[in-house]
């Protein structure tokens, strides 16, 4: 160190090349970590967005088909009673029947059964033209044009899932199908169009994931977010003001303040044995209901308000609460008429947020029933609160565990939708805090 | 003012040139905050930089051991040799140039380690020392130096931040010189320290002077009076007047100095 | 009386009587609202308040407890004999309960009921006309408990409507009563706005409470059934739901403890190097994007990364490693689920870690760049082992978070509880065995249900530990620097 040859500054020496080295190394690593981590972002979205963007467009087979007197209104008195007792087995009949009619009129040569031709179209078509008839009876007798969803496979076959060779092993279609599906597309009888009944249509069972959509997990999503904002924020809010701004410093409110923090880390699947014990066993509430969900989902999203919001009401400097009080306004109207309105974006924010984790949460929703297969839409607020109803993310788990490939590009499509909502609510929450924060 | 008086008499000793700085400019952002700032620093001697806050003299303080290359948006311009190399030489490794150009800071910022690790420390990464029994000699060597070794002898492993503030001052004293430096760089080091503490950190800085060359930047004039032989008054990012200490505060040639110096700015 | 309407009449009262009492207390000054003690709108409030809280309270409270007496009114009809072979009180109360709702929609359907309670086979026709489901046939005793509990509710709702009627109106005419113009409204809506305020509080203590009370309280039941050191020391689990079922706890905590660590292992380099990048080394433009998108990974619901591992992560595992290297051939696997995990908790080890680092002070930072320390060896030696108890505590935090995590396990980690080291078998953990043992129609006398409760009660307590541990570390560490 001490020999002072010429500049030993401009030489640097062995030593010091080698912390230099090591120096770039370890950057390297940290630039690495933070690759690697906006790498798996990457990866996670592209994987969930190439399978289920096609949940948004669906196969369709347009064909005339007419409504026949003689099968549809035996009575020929258009009576609704005596209308619905045509199944949908029935509908499906004269579907396929049509059909084999349009094929045949379009002279498209094929090699499928004609028994087996209406497989191609899905078994909820019976189903969408009966609801169809039954609203408007006036329909029986005439020709219409009606449209289809394909089955499961045809649309697959269009959307790269199901190939030629995956169809010669499947027994619920075959090559045969898929070459006639080829001309009847040439032909313009099948489309692939946008697909509005995703986001309204009900789930559908097991053997047609085509029909499948979220219009009641929507719904049920939606009841439970209304439920968790009109509780959990005037709760939230209340707790916070008295803890930050009236509570004495003592042993029992430093408890509730460990427990609300300790509250927050606990696992969210805790908040579902609770539900299932206290809500369902114990006060008797429905399963499946919107409200327990909403309970339970408030419960979970309380602490997750109570952080942020004291958060924010600690940010309004201790000077705004002394003018306020030296005027001689209680401490109550401070805080209602003078702090409050100060750290009102902070808590907006930080509910919003709180929410947004509760519309994504899903297992506490396994275990108060919501899986379960929901047909119906549940009814209007308040008596709705109680029917059965799904969720979005209890929708999304329920489509993985069907055995139809199709559910797989619903489950994601479904959470594409999921996503849309959350980056629309984290969005706002930011513009607010952007537009209306304060540094004091 | 017997201070200044025995100021004058105080030999100043033949001087080298160490660091030479010609047209030196700091840019933070778009704040000009350091213009054309020449000046000769002495070896074994103490040179004081003195003059309002804000003044530019911190600055200049952190470019002659480039701390400034650790705020993003600091450019600086100009030249700053140490013994005849341009330490902005793009080939100069910092890293090796604050071996050389050691720094004290304005509050005392002892690691959270051993008092013997933060002694320690400078030493290990800079490889000086080839041994434990090495080590612990620098270690000693340098707490003795730094009048800090009656004191800590018993309790090496414990940690710095539970000495006083004077302790930890003069801790960082001796962490700063355990790397052999040449230059030792001192940032305001007494301004957290009472005034017995000032005492016994100033009486270090003296005896300091025999073996580095000290710059220290200070708020006080009169410990710029009772510490240093060599003075520079800084104004608005000027570099004011710069001479001997004696000569400064008993004759300045410049109305702004004599105005600060009585206390009419500042 | 419905509840809607008890709401909606209990509402109007009390905007009557904030009305009322305004116009009372401007009234008892004479005319002159600054002789009031309080301003009117006090006097209002408070006979709001005072019509609403107690009566929100016995209604809320009344609701909850209602469910008890009319289980006990309708059990009171039911005889031992009348629970089949094969079947259970709590089957038998369920068909009760929704004969007593198919009862309620024909009779809202204008139906007469009386000859249909008098034969069994017609209201089994007439309930399947309405579309209730049945699971078995009426008999004459559940017929009679159904009733029992439908005419149980009907009392319990007339007697809910008086009591809490009563309790507005009481409310009502104790503040009109009292108004005056020194009465002092203002005090006492605030004294009653602070009960109110500390009952909000309160729920959070209510919450752990419930928590703790029903988990204990189930768990308890389940060792009455099944012997608890079997639970603690047996180390298989093969649950039967046709009874004689194994349940040791070890292959789960196992597959837990397996999971998690390869999560960490994952999540802990990736969010510690991240988070030292961005606080040491980034550019404040390059920090302002980069964080945010970071922590996108924390905001993404756990059924995206459940989906991930099903669909992408699983199979990809299972066609390039473990099947090539003969080691498996499941997609569902610990390694998948621990990565996917990993990824999912990258941003509560970088997140914390980078507020952590950047509450080191700049001094220390300093001291050790002005001796000459390159900045890795600023970081390594000096930052780094100040920061090292707060990121303790964000490892900690990481690891209750990956050991509480469900979707990602339900739907990546497998259902063979199993004790092997092999990470690319299918293994499970305590919340995928809480969600099948508690999921589709459940009974809540047989061990294999209630053991979901044995589970959750460790699980909690595990992070529960966790949490804590890590809280503490983070707030001392906090202060250590404030």
């Amino acid at each position: 160190m001490t020999d002072m040859t010429d500049h030993p500054l401009l030489m640097p020496d062995a030593r010091t090349k080698a912390r230099n080295a090591a120096e770039r190394r370890f950057r390297a690593y940290g630039l690495t970590a933070i690759t690697l981590a906006l790498a798996a972002l990457v990866w996670l979205l592209v994987s969930i967005f190439s399978a289920g963007l096609p949940a948004f467009k669906q196969t369709f087979i347009t064909f005339p088909v007419t409504l026949d007197a003689a099968t549809l209104d035996k009575s020929g008195k258009l009576d609704p009673v005596e209308m619905a007792k045509v199944t949908t087995i029935g509908y499906g009949k004269l579907i396929d029947k049509a059909f084999a009619a349009e094929i045949e009129a379009k002279g498209i040569a094929h090699e499928v059964k004609p028994k087996e031709l209406g497989d191609m179209i899905s078994e909820q078509a019976g189903a969408s033209l009966r609801d169809m008839v039954l609203a408007n009876p006036a329909l029986v007798g005439q020709t219409i044009q009606f449209q289809a969803l394909a089955n499961g496979r045809i649309d697959g076959y269009f959307k790269g899932r199901v190939t030629m060779e995956t169809a010669s092993r499947d027994k619920n279609t075959s090559p045969e199908k898929l070459a006639l599906a080829d001309k009847l597309r040439d032909a313009g009888v099948i489309a692939v169009k946008l697909n509005p009944g995703f986001l309204t249509m009900s789930d559908a069972s097991d053997k047609r994931p085509e029909a499948a959509g979220l219009g009641v997990a929507i719904l049920g999503s939606l009841y439970m977010v209304v439920i968790v904002l009109c509780l959990a924020l005037p709760i939230g809010v209340a707790a916070s003001v008295y803890l930050e701004e009236f509570a004495p410093k003592n042993t029992f409110t430093d408890i509730i303040e460990v427990n609300i923090a300790n509250l927050a880390a606990v696992p969210s699947i805790v908040y579902g044995i609770l539900g299932l014990a206290i809500f369902i066993n114990f006060a008797g509430l429905p399963q499946s209901a919107p409200i327990v969900g909403g309970l339970v989902l408030t419960l979970m999203t309380l602490p997750r308000i109570i952080i942020p919001t004291r958060a924010a009401l600690k940010a309004v400097p201790p000077s705004i609460r002394d003018a306020a009080l030296g005027v001689g306004a209680s401490k109550l109207q401070t805080v209602t008429h003078h702090v409050l309105p100060l750290a009102a974006p902070g808590i907006l924010t930080g509910t919003i947020i709180g929410l947004a984790q509760a519309l994504g949460e899903s297992a506490p929703l396994l275990l108060i029933g919501m899986v379960a297969f929901v047909k119906d839409f549940p009814g209007l607020p308040p008596q709705g609160l109680f029917d059965p109803a799904a969720a979005l993310p209890v929708q999304i788990y329920n489509w993985t565990q069907r055995g139809d490939p199709g559910f797989v590009e619903r489950a994601s499509g479904a959470i594409i939708v999921l996503l849309v909502f959350l980056v629309v609510m984290n969005a706002a929450a930011i513009y607010l805090r952007r537009k209306y924060e304060r540094r004091w | 003012m017997s201070v200044i008086e025995m100021k004058l008499e105080r030999e100043v000793a033949a001087e080298t040139i160490k660091i030479q700085a010609r047209k030196v400019q700091v840019h933070y952002g778009t704040n000009h905050a350091l213009k054309d700032v020449d000046v000769d620093i002495l070896s074994k001697n103490v040179t004081a930089f003195i003059g309002p806050s804000g003044c530019g003299k911190s600055t200049f303080l952190r470019c002659l051991n480039r701390m400034n290359d650790t705020v993003a948006s600091a450019k600086v311009s100009g030249s700053i040799l140490l013994d005849g190399a341009d330490i902005y030489d793009p080939r100069v490794d910092p890293v090796q140039l604050r071996a050389k150009v050691g720094m004290v800071f304005q509050k005392p910022n002892p690691f959270p380690k051993s008092i013997y690790d933060n002694v320690a420390y400078g030493p290990k990464i800079h490889g000086l020392t080839r041994s434990k029994a090495e080590l612990d000699e620098v270690v000693e060597s340098c707490l003795r130096k730094a009048a800090l070794w009656n004191e800590v002898k018993d309790r090496l492993q414990s940690p710095g931040t539970g000495l006083s503030g004077g302790q930890q001052q003069r801790l960082c004293i001796a962490r700063a010189i355990a790397t052999s430096p040449e230059v030792l760089l001192m940032d305001e080091p007494c301004s957290a320290l009472d005034p017995i503490a000032t005492a016994q950190v100033e009486e270090l800085i003296d005896e300091l002077r025999s073996q580095f060359s000290v710059v220290i930047v200070t708020h006080s004039m009169q410990q710029a009076a009772r510490v240093s032989q060599r003075t520079a008054f800084f104004h608005l990012g000027h570099l004011v007047e710069y001479g001997e200490t004696g000569t400064i505060f008993t004759n300045p040639k410049d109305p702004r100095t004599e105005s600060y110096i009585t206390g009419r700015i500042g | 009386m419905s509840i809607g309407l008890l709401s909606l009449i209990l509402l109007a009262l009390a905007t009557a009587g904030y009305l009322v009492a305004r116009t009372r207390a401007v009234a008892s000054a004479g005319g002159d609202a600054r002789r009031l003690h309080s301003l009117p709108a006090f006097h209002g409030r408070l006979t709001a308040m005072s019509v609403l809280v107690p009566a929100a309270v016995i209604l809320i409270l009344w609701l909850i407890f209602e469910g008890f007496a009319i289980r006990g009114a309708a059990l009171s009809q039911l005889k031992p004999s009348d629970v089949p072979d094969g079947s259970t009180m709590d089957l038998i109360m369920s068909d009760v309960g929704r004969i007593a709702d198919g009862l309620n929609q024909l009779e809202a359907r204008g139906t007469e009921l009386a000859p249909l309670l008098a034969s069994p086979d017609a209201l089994a026709a007439a309930l399947k006309d309405v579309g209730v489901a049945q699971g078995g046939a009426p008999t004459p005793d559940t017929i009679l408990a159904a009733q029992a509990s439908r005419e149980a509710l009907r009392t319990s709702r007339i007697g809910l409507s008086i009591v809490t009627l009563a309790a507005a109106v009481a409310g009502l005419v104790l503040v009109l009563r009292r108004i005056t113009p020194e009465f002092r409204a203002r005090n006492a809506t605030e004294a009653l706005s602070m009960w109110l305020l500390i009952g909000a509080s309160l729920i959070a203590v209510g919450t752990t409470l419930g928590i703790v009370l029903s988990l204990l309280s189930e768990t308890l039941h389940f060792f009455r059934l099944y012997d608890f050191r079997d639970f603690f020391f047996n180390l298989t689990w093969n649950p039967k739901f046709t009874g004689g079922s194994d349940l040791g706890i070890w292959p789960l905590i196992w597959g837990t403890i397996y999971v998690s660590a390869i999560a960490l292992a994952v999540a802990v380099p990736i969010g510690l190097f991240s988070a030292v990048y961005l606080a040491e080394y980034a550019s404040k433009r390059t920090r302002a994007y980069v964080k945010p998108l970071i922590e996108i990974l924390a905001g993404i619901p756990t059924i995206v990364y459940g989906l991930f591992a099903l669909v992408t992560v699983g199979p990809l595992l299972r066609d390039w490693i473990s099947i090539p290297m003969g080691i498996g051939n499941s997609s569902s696997s610990v390694m998948t689920a621990g990565l996917v995990m990993g990824i999912m908790v990258i941003p509560f080890v970088s997140s914390l870690s980078d507020d952590i680092i950047n509450a080191v002070p700049q001094s220390l930072r300093d001291g050790s760049l002005g001796l000459g320390a390159t900045p890795s060896e600023t970081i390594r030696q000096v930052v780094l082992p100040a920061a090292l108890p707060g990121i303790v505590g964000a490892i900690l935090l990481a690891a209750s978070r990956a050991i509480g995590e469900t979707m990602i396990v339900v739907l990546g980690a497998g259902a063979a509880a199993q004790l092997s080291l092999n990470p690319f078998e299918a293994m499970t953990t305590v919340t995928v065995k809480i969600v099948s043992q508690l999921t589709g129609d459940t009974e809540f006398n047989s061990p294999e249900t209630l053991v979901a409760f044995a589970l959750g009660l460790t699980l909690f307590t595990l992070t529960l530990c966790l949490n804590i541990v890590a809280l503490i570390i983070v707030r001392k560490y906090r202060e250590q620097y404030e």
